[in-house]
């Protein structure tokens, strides 16, 4: 496609830009519908095409056969519970970093950002040397009885490392812009410091909390490479979605991998939905894009 | 005694035994002493449990057998070549996202338009794709039972499991790191610079090279260093469109699952390091950046 028809084609598909006098809005916006239609939505109307392909009795029986189930419910479940420890700890960790000083805090505050820039699956191995039986934590929580390596606990460790840099960037800012003098006037009226941060801090941290909570849940529902070292893997007990649709591709059975990508996709769209909903009430209360 | 009422309570104030004495650095709107250390250690703790002990760890288990297994590890033909191949990758899908994020970010800020925030959502999408879909969705079209694979195997074009479906699914992953931090500064920084530019006499070309470019240099480099750092570690989408061909198609991370797999723990943490090592020199950059240029980077506070 030259350029000239991509620029004609999207003054007549798109509503005009309000009147200016900068240029390349035909051009700039016809290169970003078509590479953004090549490299993201063609591609993945191509899992729903699939889908939809196979038919409602067919997509069903795959979508809900027991170990696809399980996997779903285990994908989900440890999310949710690695983003819920994360509200409690990235509020704690953003408070402290907000409110507090104390050596090294640049450090800490500079590291919170490390699951972001770490290789997913270098972090898996890391989890997996601490955890294992044999290893640095591992070695001192197995003869307590506690399993955390091979199991969906181990899932849920790699989730929380994946998921805290989300709440704390979240909370972070809306906790360093809020005004002292609420805080104070709450004092002057006589509350004690703890109904003070219950009652006028915390309800001005809940929609960062809760935008937080939905992009670490987010993110760990779909996560893949830190987990697959830690899991076991094991059918039925230990086997997130992701891996069984890798599973089921490494079996060629293609149906089967699209039936699973179909409902995580789709979950997911209602998450992002929901998320940008939580973002939007985060603005309009504090005025802080998240 | 006569009944002063203000004279009652001005001596029974400091003679109430209850309240220890403040420290004089509490004001009413901060906690005691020990409460602050507590949070500051239970903050502490947990930061040092879940993010430097597993930092700590990969560099340790690199070096448990001494440096020689080490560096034996990195110059093995097939380490080099998983290093080739991720340089490769990233010098690809890094400008692409580059240019594709310069280009997008022109369109949406500097003009208005109806379904804006709908067209950033679907920027931001690959953020809620997990990376596994990621990688499936170009095996479903380019795969041989995919929707366009078989044609172009019979034309002699090997998409997925081959180098073009890594790339893919590397730019598919990072698509929205650039875009989605110049979008929101260039849109607080608004056009009036480049109309300035354009009454004056400059090109559209000009404007944009002189004008605009200068203004968005640092939240460029922030983007492309972010966009970097995924596109060298990516795992999961490469892992599902890899034909994971020692020496061949597989990068990094994927050459380390296949160490860690034949339990050559010492070559994998080896790897894993040298990964290790570019987040952590990403993440010094960044911060860098952060505090050198906090208000060139970001609109509103720090985003990500």
């Amino acid at each position: 496609m030259n350029t000239m028809s991509v620029s004609a084609l999207t003054a007549r598909l798109l509503p005009r830009p309000s009147p200016t006098v900068l240029p390349g809005f035909g051009l700039t916006m016809g290169l970003t519908l078509a590479w953004l239609s090549l490299i993201i939505l063609i591609p993945l109307a191509g899992v729903f095409v699939w889908s939809a392909g196979l038919g409602w009795e067919e997509f069903s029986r795959l979508a809900f056969d027991p170990r696809t189930t399980a996997a779903l419910k285990l994908s989900f479940g440890a999310a949710l519970i690695a983003a819920a420890v994360n509200v409690v700890f990235g509020a704690l960790v953003a408070w402290v970093l907000v409110r507090y000083n104390f050596p090294g805090k640049r450090l800490f505050d500079a590291a919170i950002d490390l699951p972001f820039a770490l290789p997913t699956a270098v972090a898996g191995l890391a989890f997996t040397a601490l955890y294992a039986p044999n290893g640095w934590i591992g070695s001192w929580l197995v003869p307590l009885g506690v399993k955390v390596a091979y199991t969906p606990t181990g899932i849920v460790v790699a989730l929380i490392f994946i998921g805290l840099p989300f709440v704390v960037r979240s909370v972070q800012p809306v906790l360093s812009d809020l005004d002292k003098e609420l805080e104070e006037a709450a004092a002057t009226l006589g509350a004690t410091r703890l109904q003070t941060v219950r009652k006028v801090v915390l309800p001005v941290l809940i929609p960062s909390l809760l935008t937080g909570f939905a992009l670490a849940f987010a993110r760990g529902v779909g996560e893949y490479g830190s987990i697959i070292f830690i899991a076991g893997n094991i059918p039925y007990v230990s086997e997130i979605a992701p891996l069984l649709i890798v599973i089921r591709l490494e079996e060629f059975n293609y149906p089967g991998a699209t039936a699973i990508a179909a409902i995580m996709l789709v979950i997911s769209f209602a998450l992002l939905l929901l998320i940008n909903l939580l973002q939007s009430w985060n603005r309009r209360r504090t005025g802080i894009a998240a | 005694m006569s009944y002063d009422p203000l004279a009652m309570d001005a001596t029974r104030i400091p003679s109430r035994p209850s309240p220890a004495p403040r420290p004089f650095f509490r004001t009413p709107i901060s906690e005691s002493v020990p409460v602050k250390i507590v949070l500051i250690t239970l903050g502490v703790a947990f930061l040092g449990a879940m993010i430097f002990l597993p930092l700590a760890a990969v560099f340790f288990e690199a070096f448990r057998r001494g440096a020689e297994p080490f560096f034996a590890a990195l110059v093995e033909p097939d380490a080099l070549a998983s290093i080739r191949l991720t340089l490769f990758v990233a010098a690809i899908s890094v400008p692409a996202n580059l240019v594709f994020g310069l280009v997008a970010s022109w369109a949406i800020a500097k003009f208005e338009f109806k379904g804006k925030s709908f067209l950033i959502t679907l920027i931001d999408l690959p953020f809620s794709v997990s990376p596994v879909i990621s990688g499936l969705v170009y095996i479903l079209l380019f795969g041989s039972y995919g929707f366009i694979g078989p044609w172009l195997i019979s034309h002699g074009y090997q998409i997925v499991f081959a180098v073009p479906g890594i790339v893919l699914a590397t730019i598919f992953v990072t698509f929205p790191f650039v875009a989605r931090q110049l979008i929101p500064l260039m849109e607080q920084q608004g056009k009036v610079d480049e109309e300035a530019a354009l009454s004056l006499g400059a090109t559209g070309l000009q404007t944009f090279f002189r004008v605009t470019l200068p203004n968005i240099k640092w939240a460029l480099l922030y983007g492309v260093l972010l966009c970097n750092a995924r596109a060298m570690g990516e795992f999961g989408a490469v892992s599902v469109v890899s034909g994971h061909i020692r020496g061949k198609t597989n990068t990094m991370p994927l050459h380390v699952e296949i160490l860690y797999n034949e339990y050559n723990f010492v070559a994998a943490f080896a790897v894993a390091s040298l990964l290790a090592f570019l987040a952590l020199f990403t993440l010094v950059l960044k911060s860098l950046l952060e505090w050198r240029y906090s208000g060139e980077i970001a609109a509103t506070g720090r985003s990500h």
